[in-house]
């Protein structure tokens, strides 16, 4: 389940502020596994599947990817662009890109000014092989947003593609919804995440769960001459302790090692330093929720080949069984 | 609507000091029997009951500014800025405190300077505003330290363009007092903002008391149109119509809602284009995400030299947005966003 949800969710186009392909996959995916789907004034597609404890448990996993949006068409017909969250334009040049009509695209720069490595995002620009400003005007609009365009491949446990950020989160989430809980459970798949974590607020102040676990990735420690970190691939699922978002709560940290310990998995200690999650905005909304998160390794995150053991996916998804059959 | 920009341009209101900018559109909007209020923040509703979704639309009060921090021995006053470049600083006339004491912001004369400090711009730190005083007590006479530093500039037309300080947003504000002239189909919440240029604060509390369906918000923009650059780095045209906003440092906005605004100005015949960047950010970041959140778009006023004594737009952006704003209510174009938010 998880391996086929993640190739129909990785190919999905969904960049932050036009999620509804990817919310139109979720939805087909989803529907056989709840009682209710809606989506919110933002975009947040929420599941429902109600309990008997009178309690509200609330997953969220982000949707939506990074991209680059399209400001101007030059008489060439050559698109500038800016970022939709965090493009490194260096990692964004000779790659290819799709937009949400297919249009593909190749992403280069001026080489003739800069060295690859020097590269801004305003020295960036998309060929999508028109001949002239209107014949691009006949394909792409100023504000359309294009993705990187990266097929997901599978070679052993290790999966590698665009958007495993957060697809990966989004198909431990829809996992989930197989899982038996007493509580009422909401799934969110959260919007705009990539900008800026404007998605899950909204969506938890209309849910006001009793407890959330946000579902995401988290850069890894362990390829040659990585920063000091000792997150690795393969090595499970890990426990978030603080990002540049939060500080996940002694109680709420308490139960997710005791319901690790219950499901019988090897999970990591997350501490990361930088980036923030659902997770920071989650547990501000209203009047305080306890949230936490559970990330899933990833190496190379806002590339086109992020990469991922699917090992630790599932081992996201035994660690979620425990965590939801807990009284609340 | 230019007479009421240019006097509202013409008033000091730092963000944190809004009072001036706060009474004269009190005093403007009091004939038009609205529903008019303030908050603890300082936030000005004019709320125009209607049948039809609660619809916000929101102008900034303040502009950027200073504040007194300190007072030396020789009667000359530190400041603190925000949202400030210091090289627009030097020798320009400002107004302190809610007595309206004249200053000039002082540096070293040009004689005088080293060849390093001629080569360089002057930091905030090395300026400072000089009232005339003679020492320290006599200054403490006039100015108290916290007092509001605001530029003193006198709204200029020069053609068909107007040159004036706090553009950014009185532009905004004028527009939508004179919006709030007229009823529309729909439950109409007009908001005056505190403390946007420091944080988007007061719309923050503004959108929850509201919790609007769809919200508009009314700006100055950037306006980058000098030679040599591509029209994506100017970020809007001064002359070029209505900006829309696509995306800012804070807010995507939804492509039904900007799609929306261009149709509305196709369709009337309203000069528009997109704002081009992707930095910055308005009230309309905290007001998306207020509460449940709502789609949440921005229409702007291109301005050239924002965030000086002297910014620059045209009188006919002002008129093309204000129209644009006028007619996106009137034909109820809100219908194309609300009923599928989200989607």
């Amino acid at each position: 389940m998880l391996e086929t949800n993640l190739k129909l969710l990785t190919a999905a186009y969904g960049p932050s502020g036009r999620e509804e392909r990817v919310r139109t996959m979720l939805t087909r995916l989803a529907e056989p596994l709840c009682k209710e789907l809606r989506t919110d004034a933002l975009g947040n597609l929420i599941a429902f599947r109600p309990g008997s404890s009178g309690k509200k448990l609330m997953l969220c996993a982000h949707m939506d990817q990074i991209g680059l949006m399209v400001t101007d068409i030059d008489e060439k017909g050559f698109l500038r662009v800016a970022r939709v969250g965090g493009v490194n334009p260096v990692l964004a040049i000779a790659r290819r890109v799709a937009f949400a009509n297919g249009l593909l695209g190749t992403v280069y720069f001026d080489a003739r000014k800069k060295k690859p490595g020097e590269a801004q995002v305003e020295d960036l620009f998309i060929d999508i092989g028109a001949q002239g400003r209107e014949e691009a005007a006949a394909q792409v609009s100023i504000g359309d947003v294009a993705v990187f365009y990266s097929p997901l491949t599978l070679q052993g446990s290790r999966a590698t593609g665009g958007a495993l950020d957060n697809r990966v989160g989004c198909a431990v989430a829809l996992s989930a919804l197989t899982l038996p809980c007493p509580h009422d459970l909401y799934v969110v798949f959260s919007a705009q995440e990539e900008v800026g974590t404007r998605g899950a607020g909204p969506a938890a102040y209309g849910i006001g769960p009793d407890l959330a676990i946000a579902l995401d990735v988290t850069p890894t420690g362990d390829c040659p001459k990585a920063p000091r970190s000792v997150i690795a691939l393969g090595k499970g699922p890990a426990l978030k302790l603080l990002d540049g978002s939060v500080v996940v709560s002694a109680p709420v940290r308490r139960r997710m090692e005791e319901a690790a310990a219950a499901a019988g998995i090897p999970y990591q200690r997350e501490v990361l330093t930088a980036g923030g999650t659902d997770t920071g905005v989650i547990s501000r909304t209203g009047g305080g929720i306890p949230a936490g998160c559970i990330s899933i390794p990833c190496r190379y995150i806002h590339s086109p080949v992020e990469t991922c053991d699917l090992k630790d996916a599932e081992g996201a998804v035994k660690w979620l069984g425990a965590i939801l059959e807990e009284e609340l | 609507m230019l007479e009421r920009l240019m006097a509202l341009c013409a008033l000091p209101g730092v963000s944190g000091w809004e009072g001036p900018v706060r009474a004269y559109l009190k005093r403007e909007l009091s004939p038009l029997g609205l529903e008019l209020f303030t908050d603890p923040l300082g936030n000005l509703y004019a709320h125009r009951p209607g049948k039809g979704p609660r619809i916000m639309v929101a102008a900034h009060m303040d502009e950027v500014g200073m504040v007194v921090s300190g007072i030396r021995e020789d009667g000359t006053l530190f400041y603190r800025a925000a949202g400030l470049d210091s090289r627009v600083l030097p020798g320009k006339r400002v107004r302190i405190g809610p007595k309206g004491i004249p200053g000039v912001i002082g540096s070293k004369a040009i004689h005088l300077q080293k060849k390093e400090e001629f080569e360089r711009a002057y930091s905030h730190e090395e300026l400072y505003v000089d009232i005339g005083a003679k020492d320290k007590e006599s200054a403490q006479e006039a100015v108290g330290i916290g007092d509001p530093i605001a530029f003193d500039s006198e709204p200029q037309r020069m053609g068909e363009l107007l040159c004036a300080k706090a553009l950014d947003d009185r532009v905004g504000c004028a527009i939508l007092s004179s919006i709030l002239a007229e009823g529309y189909e729909c439950d109409l919440w007009g908001v005056f903002t505190v403390q946007e240029e420091v944080g988007t604060r007061g719309a923050m509390a503004a959108a929850a008391r509201v919790a609007p369906e769809l919200a508009l918000v009314l700006e100055g923009t950037t306006a980058n149109d000098m030679p040599g650059l591509r029209p994506d780095e100017m970020v809007t045209q001064v002359g070029q119509g209505a900006a829309i906003t696509l995306m800012d440092g804070r807010t995507m906005a939804p492509p039904r809602l900007y799609q929306a605004l261009f149709q509305t100005a196709a369709a009337h015949g309203i000069p528009c284009q997109p704002r081009r960047g992707a930095r910055g950010g308005t009230d309309a970041g905290a007001i998306h995400q207020a509460l449940g959140g709502c789609p949440a778009g921005g229409i702007s006023v291109p301005c050239r030299y924002i965030h000086s004594p002297n910014s620059l737009c045209s009188i006919k952006d002002v008129e093309a947005a204000y129209s644009l704003v006028w007619h996106f209510l009137k034909d109820a174009m809100w219908k194309e966003v609300i009923p599928h938010a989200g989607n």
